[in-house]
């Protein structure tokens, strides 16, 4: 069931007593405590090196400057080079854009299929899927390092993008083939008494039905493609760098004094994508997690 | 099945393949170049007898047990609170599950500058007045795995929030009004009676969190690098620093292959309880 104040269970509310009180001291201590971290991000990213060094973390910045966040985008350094994030957040879009729409597509097909179509093998290979989605891309990167490189793709956007549509097939998959299960079964028979297709059916029936579910897919994956590190470090090569490896070369390999400012203005810039769409979409995000996390 | 063989060529292909793979490199005589001269158990032998190796999984045991343990905690507690009937709800939920939409890359950037030993949080909470055990956990090799562990708990105990939420609300109101009539103590009935009712998604989050805890490697990378020395060391940047900086296929294969066996130990209780939970309701 889905989290909403209309089926909270709880007991009910005494007028204010001193628990209602205590519960709503512990719960804001608590938001102070989670946002705290952000906070602390944006105050940084605004002050000047010198009033960082004999400052105080809380403080806010006396004269907000945002050049750290123009040094973050386009003249960070990293090792000897020094451009920024910027070239990194377009090589991630690069790579979430085809891999995220493809990811939906192949997932949606193999969720109807396997809640519809009965086939030798469904069972198998949906349990193939379901352990996979858990393994460790440990497991897998000496392989497919040889794989990649025996058939060109090693260190290319269209080899990075194919292996994210791979390893996200599982929670896609996952995703659409609990959707379907909720949608009436007469329903795909009537089409099928109709004389429908297997595609005709998926495009005109089952399609239009899904854009919420769709809608949920497309957070949950754009995301976590761009989130990801471990792919982008080993399979993008040097041209498609996503943008959290850039942000780790950043932070992690400066030469002489961390500007510390600059660091937080890029990470701000990496964490933005996934917090504007988890701040704008609120339940639908959670709606994809809850499928992901609960069922899987 | 047309349609399905897209799907079907990466399972066989790839998940398969690759772990039927990897296995059978770690029993090889591999170094720098794979080969496959088959030498039984070996690879393991000398895996369990490198210190980086041991140091790493005792570092992903403890970081587990503390990791699961706090989100549970912190979790199970900020559930039973917003599931008070709380104004706000939406945004308290909103709030505690931000960190979870954020990159591990980034979450270690963040959290590596709040435990800066000049300029950072310890400090900033220490000239505030308040008791900060120790300033400079990151930076000393027997507290750094916890600063890991804060920073992990930061991020993921708003998952085991909503897990929990949605487990609560599916309890029995019946449950309900019968300790009201019997008149259990509130904290009672939640510690005594409403938790042993949500164990599948204890379940959950427990399977959830300990996979999480064994794939550990982005936070790692982004916060300590494995330091200081190799204080924070992790099984799965052993299985990467082998794979490409020290060139080892064998030992690193045979590491991937413990952490996948370790995946599977943890991912069989929820497979077991998921299936039986399908069974009874056909």
């Amino acid at each position: 069931m889905k989290p909403s104040p209309h089926n909270a269970r709880g007991t009910k509310p005494q007028r204010l007593s001193i628990a209602r009180i205590g519960i709503y001291v512990f719960l804001v201590v608590s938001s102070a405590f989670f946002i705290l971290p952000l906070y602390v991000m944006v105050v940084t990213s605004l002050k000047p090196m010198a009033e960082i060094r004999l400052g105080h973390l809380f403080a806010l910045p006396s004269s907000p400057t945002f050049e750290p966040w123009l040094t973050a985008w386009s003249s960070a350094c990293r090792g000897l080079t020094c451009d920024g994030v910027s070239a990194g957040f377009l090589n991630s879009v690069k790579i979430t854009l085809p891999a995220v729409t493809a990811s939906i597509g192949l997932g949606a097909i193999n969720g109807y299929a396997l809640s519809f179509w009965k086939f030798r093998g469904a069972e198998f290979l949906f349990a193939v899927l379901l352990i996979g989605a858990f393994m460790p891309l440990q497991v897998f990167i000496y392989p497919l390092v040889r794989i990649s490189s025996g058939v060109g793709l090693f260190g290319t956007l269209p080899g990075v993008v194919l292996l994210h549509i791979c390893f996200s097939m599982p929670l896609m998959t996952l995703l659409f083939r609990n959707f379907y299960a909720t949608i009436p079964v007469d329903l795909f028979k009537a089409a099928r008494v109709d004389g429908a297709g297997f595609w005709v059916i998926f495009l005109h029936v089952m399609l239009p039905l899904s854009v919420p579910m769709i809608a949920v897919a497309a957070l949950i994956q754009t995301t976590g493609t761009w989130n990801d590190y471990i792919l982008g470090l080993i399979f993008a090569g040097s041209d498609n760098v996503p943008m959290t490896v850039l942000l780790n070369n950043v932070v992690n390999s400066q030469f002489g004094e961390k500007q510390y400012n600059v660091n937080m203005a890029a990470t701000i810039l990496t964490g933005l994508v996934p917090l504007i769409l988890y701040f704008s979409s609120g339940r639908w995000f959670v709606r994809g997690i809850t499928a992901g996390a609960v069922k899987g | 099945m047309l349609a399905m063989s897209p799907t079907a060529l990466f399972v066989f292909g790839v998940y398969i393949g690759c772990i039927v793979w990897t296995c059978a490199i770690s029993f090889t005589s591999s170094r720098i170049l794979p080969n496959y001269e088959f030498v039984g158990l070996s690879q393991y032998y000398r895996l369990m007898a490198t210190e980086r190796w041991i140091v790493s999984v005792h570092n992903m045991v403890i970081y587990g047990i503390a990791y699961i343990g706090g989100c549970l905690i912190i979790g199970f507690l900020l559930a039973v609170f917003i599931d008070q009937k709380v104004r706000f709800e939406n945004t308290f939920r909103t709030i505690h599950l931000f960190p979870y939409a954020l990159s591990f890359i980034v979450t270690g950037a963040v959290w590596q500058w709040l435990f800066n030993p000049t300029m950072g949080l310890e400090r900033a909470l220490n000239e505030l007045g308040l008791p900060v055990p120790g300033i400079g956990m990151l930076s000393n090799p027997h507290t750094a795995i916890y600063a890991l562990v804060i920073a992990s708990v930061w991020q993921g105990a708003g998952l085991v929030m909503i897990i929990m939420l949605s487990g609560l609300r599916s309890v029995d109101p019946d449950i309900w009004k019968a300790t009201r009539v019997e008149g259990i103590p509130h904290f009672q009935t939640y510690l005594r009676i409403i938790l042993p009712e949500l164990h599948p998604a204890v379940l959950t989050s427990v399977v959830m969190l300990g996979i999480a805890a064994v794939k550990i490697y982005d936070l790692v990378a982004a916060m300590t690098q494995g330091g200081p020395g190799i204080a924070t060391e992790v099984p799965a940047k052993f299985v990467m620093d082998h794979l490409f900086g020290r060139a080892n296929v064998g030992l690193a294969t045979a590491a991937a292959t413990l952490m996948l066996i370790a995946v599977l130990c943890l991912l069989t209780p929820l497979l077991y309880l998921t299936y039986f939970r399908t069974r009874r309701q056909q």
